[in-house]
């Protein structure tokens, strides 16, 4: 009696659990397929320019456009080698995107490493210390963006120097005044320093939540023999962190090959595309210019940069949990 | 005094002046909100926007919360409450759509479950755009067939003058492409990921003794999940529920391509659309991206353990 009970529980377990599972088959695989089936496809809808946030509707699912009508005429890989061979915008954002990974994460890891290490000096008032460092995360990166906007806007001829400029001047770092985000040469640097304000607090929770793992014996051992606190904090302390530096990177970068929403509410693609990423041109492209399979491609791009950060990384993590 | 003191607390002042200086970096682009969002109207000038306000005025907020009819503006009101509708069903629906996954996944174990659990979980490290072009296309698609029908017919329902505010309320939660519900459905949909993850690893914890016990005692699916495991997992529940609040109350890039009019725009699109207009004044949109922080900040504030728990489960999600 109690066994059939059973069988059916069973069977109301896998019933409820379905709708998730269809659902994730749906939203994540099949959207992805169809996103790469669509970035070989020779798809750009001729309808007017609409002015956002009235998005032109996408008319075709499944895309009906013409894979290629004659030989020699489209390739499936042709979006993929115009953007990348003589895309100028692409080829920005490209750049954009490293000069912004490499910026951010070095910025996040170096304050995040030296506010952790500060804070685990037996700090009186470290909740406080560590509550205003963390407190950017929750807020969201439109917030951000409109906040840095302003504190980062260098004024014209006419208004004088303003923002931080202005703050610059008063405390006597004239010397620092510049043109931020509107100038083509810093351009996505400026928004670096946004970016690593919401984040770098975040690294330092990573960091300090390793340090406090370290335990004290190893580095009074060390002490013992004659290390100094550099050489303790240089060869012992650094080496016992490296697993927090992977993951950092690793969080860090995710967030940095996809950034959008920042973008979107600090600076737009600025002049000359100085400020641009390819997430803002996948979304200029398809929701402004409807040219669907260059945003396609560009997705597959973006899925692919994330791939090759984030899979071997959960593969290694997946690895050594099962060793534990 | 001898100098190994003396360089111990020049190290110490110099330690606790970094970290001053640190916070005071942290804390800037808070003070120039605040007090430029207290600042009255004759008052706002970029050039002196490092001064602090000479009174108390509330009329930033004023304007960025109802809007300015002379400029024809609209306030952020209704797109705050867009938000509030939006987050707390859709938190609480995938909240308790991820605890129920987590129990089946980590105490129903069917065939095949190892291989379905890391398939849904893929789902949480993919960069959204790459599933954006099909989602927007297929929620158009389905609401010009189907389910725009639906909307127009709940909106025309005819009801008793004392609830007439229930239809277009419930047409908004009908999902489509446009409408509140669509857009929570996406975030419901792209949440499946993280929550089963955070409750299937908490759940995993409790010993299966409890539950054979439970099956002992009589009690089916639901009575072991309701009284055993829930009890068990109220502090899953609290990081669950912060984490989807905080991550759909600050999400963006769903909001601007799904909810497409002004109606239905949640408060980080309405934002985006007041720092890129030349009309709003900044203190208007700093007043804004006050109001727009306000809610996931108290909760940072008062449930800050919690909060970092689901930064750190929830750290690569999409």
């Amino acid at each position: 009696m109690t066994a059939r009970r059973f069988d059916w529980d069973r069977i109301l377990a896998v019933v409820l659990i379905s709708p998730s599972i269809l659902a994730i088959a749906i939203f994540v695989y099949a959207f992805i397929a169809w996103t790469g089936w669509a970035s070989v496809l020779k798809w750009n809808d001729l309808l007017p320019l609409q002015a956002p946030p009235q998005f032109p509707s996408l008319k075709v699912f499944p895309p009906k456009a013409p894979l290629a009508k004659s030989p020699g005429d489209w390739l499936p890989l042709d979006n993929y080698i115009r953007l990348i061979q003589s895309d100028q915008r692409f080829q920005k954002d490209l750049e954009n995107t490293v000069v912004f990974t490499v910026l951010f994460i070095g910025a996040c890891l170096v304050i995040g490493l030296l506010l952790a290490t500060l804070l685990d000096q037996k700090i009186r008032g470290e909740g406080l210390f560590r509550g205003i460092y963390l407190f950017p995360m929750s807020v969201s990166f439109i917030v951000t963006g409109v906040a840095w906007r302003w504190v980062l806007t260098p004024g014209t001829p006419q208004s004088g120097a303003v923002g931080i400029n202005l703050l610059f001047d008063k405390v006597g770092l004239g010397f620092l005044k510049n043109g931020w985000y509107t100038d083509p040469d810093i351009g996505i640097k400026a928004v670096v320093i946004a970016a690593a304000w919401q984040m770098a607090g975040y690294t330092m929770a990573l960091y300090l939540a390793g340090l406090r793992g370290i335990s004290e014996d190893l580095r009074e051992a060390a002490r013992v023999d004659g290390a100094n606190e550099w050489q303790v904090f240089r060869h012992i302390i650094l080496p016992l962190l490296q697993p927090v530096t992977l993951s950092a990177v690793i969080i860090l970068g995710h967030i940095s090959l996809k950034i959008f929403d920042l973008i979107s509410s600090m600076t737009g693609p600025g002049a000359g595309f100085s400020t641009d990423v390819p997430a803002y041109y996948l979304f200029d492209t398809v929701f402004r210019g409807n040219h669907f399979a260059r945003g396609a491609a560009i997705a597959i791009i973006l899925l692919l940069m994330v791939s090759v950060l984030v899979i071997p990384y959960l593969i290694y993590s997946s690895r050594t949990e099962v060793e534990q | 005094m001898t100098t190994q003191t003396v360089s111990r607390r020049v190290s110490r002042i110099v330690i606790y002046a970094i970290l001053i200086v640190a916070a005071a970096f942290f804390l800037l682009p808070v003070y120039v909100l605040v007090v430029t969002s207290l600042k009255s109207y004759a008052e706002v000038n970029l050039a002196t926007m490092w001064n602090p306000p000479a009174g108390f005025s509330l009329d930033s907020f004023r304007e960025a919360w109802v809007g300015n009819a002379a400029k024809g503006t609209h306030g952020l009101a209704n797109n705050f409450w867009n938000s509030v509708k939006l987050a707390l069903p859709g938190t609480i629906i995938s909240t308790f759509l991820g605890s129920i996954n987590g129990y089946i996944l980590a105490k129903w174990k069917f065939r095949g479950a190892d291989v379905i659990f890391p398939l849904i979980l893929f789902g949480m490290f993919i960069p959204y755009q790459s599933v954006l072009i099909p989602l927007v296309s297929l929620l158009q698609v389905w609401t010009r067939e189907v389910a725009g029908d639906w909307v127009r017919a709940v909106a025309a329902w005819q009801v008793p003058e004392l609830i007439k505010w229930l239809p277009p309320l419930l047409a908004n939660y009908v999902p489509a492409y446009g409408t509140i519900g669509g857009l929570m459905l996406v975030h419901v949909v792209y949440g499946i990921p993280i929550t089963t993850l955070i409750f299937r690893n908490y759940y995993v914890g409790v010993p299966n003794e409890l539950v054979e016990a439970g099956k002992i005692d009589g009690t089916g699916f639901f009575g072991i999940y309701r009284y055993i495991l829930v009890p068990l997992s109220i502090p899953a529940f609290v990081v669950v529920l912060i984490w989807q609040f905080t991550s759909i109350w600050n999400e963006f890039l769903f909001a601007v391509v799904i909810a497409n009019k002004a109606e239905v725009q949640p408060m980080t699109v309405a934002l985006n659309n007041l720092a890129g207009s030349f009309i709003v004044e900044w203190n208007v949109q700093m007043a804004g991206a006050l109001v727009a922080a306000l809610p996931t900040l108290l909760i940072y504030i008062i449930l800050g353990r919690y909060f970092m728990r689901g930064l750190l489960a929830g750290a690569l999600k999409g």
